[in-house]
């Protein structure tokens, strides 16, 4: 568990960050968002101490990072950030070994976790160890940014716009990919972005910043449906809204019996591929795949009555 | 096929057989020779003097080196940012000071002979490699730098793992104009007794022998280039390793 507790950073007197407290709980990914200069940076900087906070404490499973020294305390927490700052001089295997090499790990356990974390990436070993980061596409590059990050298994990750320079197409990939890793592993994050689509799909806590101020801290359905000031609902959007709401329901919650027409989703898609699937398609149901009991169904109505739960 | 695969290995027949078999090029200085004179240096062996003129280009740029590194790296510290304008004046004096003027005045105090040649091609030698080591070390890319200290690297670590191996090809180049101009300037070191293959082309001058002057500047000039050439080569498969 991570707790923030009223930390601060003033700048030439303004606060940069503003007594923001939250708790992380292990085994989650927390999104923080916000526009630039909201101070999520500054916030996420001042977890591993790259910035020192003017007041307030960090604590990680009870113990104070300001106990430890700072570059000890960053060995235990992995740090990805965007452009994915890998060095360039040094392999894909030394790359993602860095961490454990600081901590002194023999050189067979270094081997078999770089070969495991490139195989969790979906990068045969054999093929990526030995390259130069220049050789990497952006994604793959990103890729090992991530693995390096993990590669001591530290107690937290915080990535600082993971997906921040990579196209649309790559960027999906990679958030999926962070999440079954996450899963599999499960691992704490803590994870920046400006973009509320990220944040929803990624978060299981989502904590909005406005000029410092930490504004909302909640589920992605209480972000979405109950927005606690003006700024959270601008940043999730009036219009959006309903389809984000309904892209958090998976469709077998309101799945019923009953037969439908066409090609069928996969039960874990959202209320909004079914809603998507009926407009393209002229239909007012959808059949779902599901395990045992062949297809069940979703209708235009029942998605539109969950809509209007508004939760 | 390039040129230089060619050029390469003749240019290096040719100085090799400039300083170890010199009266081979006889009939070619032979024209440039005064009428009755000596068309070939023999008062020293040639072998000697490159030995020596190297040995004193590679001790003074080692020490420049040395001594311009370490001061690139304290300016570019937090710590040390003050003393930036200082450093730049004073390695900049080292290289307006003509070298002629520093032997002058290392004289009295040194001596003749390698000495004061050492302390002037030192002093010359400083500014290219501070600046171009100040300049590597101070345009790295910053993701990489924030992620060195993100994961955990302290500040030596950062400095011998990430800084100077990603500013090496820079620093290279200022080594290697330094090491350049050294070649040359070396030669001026005969005039204080300092064994250089100066020597030959002093010799020359004084008695108004044309080929000697040829032949000590061929030598001096070959060794430039390949010289040059060497550290070419060695710049570029380091940038090609690190995929810069």
């Amino acid at each position: 568990m991570i707790e923030i507790d009223g930390i601060t950073k003033v700048y030439d007197g303004t606060a940069a960050v503003d007594n923001v407290s939250m708790i992380v709980e292990t085994g989650t990914i927390t999104v923080i968002v916000g526009t630039s200069g909201s101070g999520k940076t500054t916030l996420l900087r001042m977890i591993n101490r790259l910035v020192e906070p003017t007041s307030g404490e960090v604590r990680i499973n009870g113990d104070a990072t300001s106990a430890e020294k700072p570059h000890l305390l960053r060995r235990r927490i992995g740090y990805a950030i965007q452009g994915h700052g890998l060095f360039p001089h040094h392999t894909v295997a030394r790359n993602i070994g860095a961490v454990p090499e600081l901590l002194n790990w023999s050189k067979g356990d270094i081997r078999a976790r770089v070969d495991e974390l490139l195989t969790l990436l979906a990068m045969e070993p054999a093929q990526f160890r030995d390259r130069y980061p220049a050789e990497l596409s952006g994604g793959q590059q990103q890729r090992v940014g991530v693995a390096r990050a993990l590669a001591s298994r530290p107690d937290l990750l915080l990535m600082d716009e993971p997906f921040g320079a990579l196209d649309p197409i790559i960027r999906m990939r990679a958030q999926e990919d962070l999440r079954r890793i996450q899963q599999q592993l499960g691992s704490t994050i803590m994870l920046i972005t400006h973009d509320m689509e990220e944040a929803i799909r990624l978060g299981d806590r989502v904590a909005v910043m406005d000029a410092g101020r930490l504004v909302q801290h909640g589920t992605p359905a209480e972000i979405v449906a109950r927005p606690a000031t003006e700024f959270v609902a601008n940043m999730v959007g009036d219009v959006e809204r309903p389809l984000r709401l309904l892209s958090l329901v998976p469709v077998s919650e309101i799945m019923e019996e009953g037969p439908a027409e066409g090609d069928a989703l996969p039960a874990e898609a959202s209320l909004r591929d079914a809603l998507s699937a009926c407009l393209w398609t002229g239909r007012d149901a959808v059949p779902v795949m599901r395990d045992g009991s062949g297809p069940g169904r979703v209708t235009l109505a029942s998605i539109r009555a969950r809509a209007e739960r508004r939760a | 096929m390039r040129i230089g695969t060619i050029l390469r290995p003749a240019l290096i027949v040719v100085l090799i057989a400039l300083v170890l078999r010199p009266t081979w090029f006889a009939p070619v200085f032979a024209p440039f020779a005064p009428a009755g004179g000596p068309v070939i240096y023999d008062r020293a062996s040639l072998l000697s003097l490159s030995l020596s003129h190297l040995t004193l280009v590679v001790l003074a740029s080692a020490a420049a080196t040395l001594v311009a590194v370490t001061l690139a790296i304290l300016v570019t510290r937090p710590a040390g940012a003050a003393f930036r304008p200082l450093s730049r004046t004073i390695t900049n004096m080292g290289q307006t000071f003509p070298p002629v003027a520093v032997l002058a005045l290392a004289v009295p105090m040194l001596g003749f002979g390698a000495g004061p040649t050492l302390v002037a091609l030192f002093l010359y030698g400083l500014l290219p490699i501070f600046e171009n080591a100040m300049t590597g070390l101070s345009t790295l890319p910053p993701a990489t730098i924030e992620a060195a200290r993100g994961i955990g690297l302290n500040r030596w670590q950062r400095l011998i793992r990430v800084e100077l191996p990603l500013a090496l090809p820079v620093m290279l180049t200022g080594i290697r104009l330094s090491v350049v101009i050294s070649l040359g300037t070396a030669t001026i070191g005969s005039t204080v007794a300092a064994r250089t293959l100066g020597e030959v082309i002093i010799a020359g001058l004084l008695t108004n022998n044309t080929a000697y002057v040829l032949q000590g500047g061929l030598i001096v000039g070959l060794f430039a280039v390949l010289i040059y050439d060497a550290l070419v080569q060695l710049e570029a498969r380091l940038i090609s390793r690190t995929g810069g």
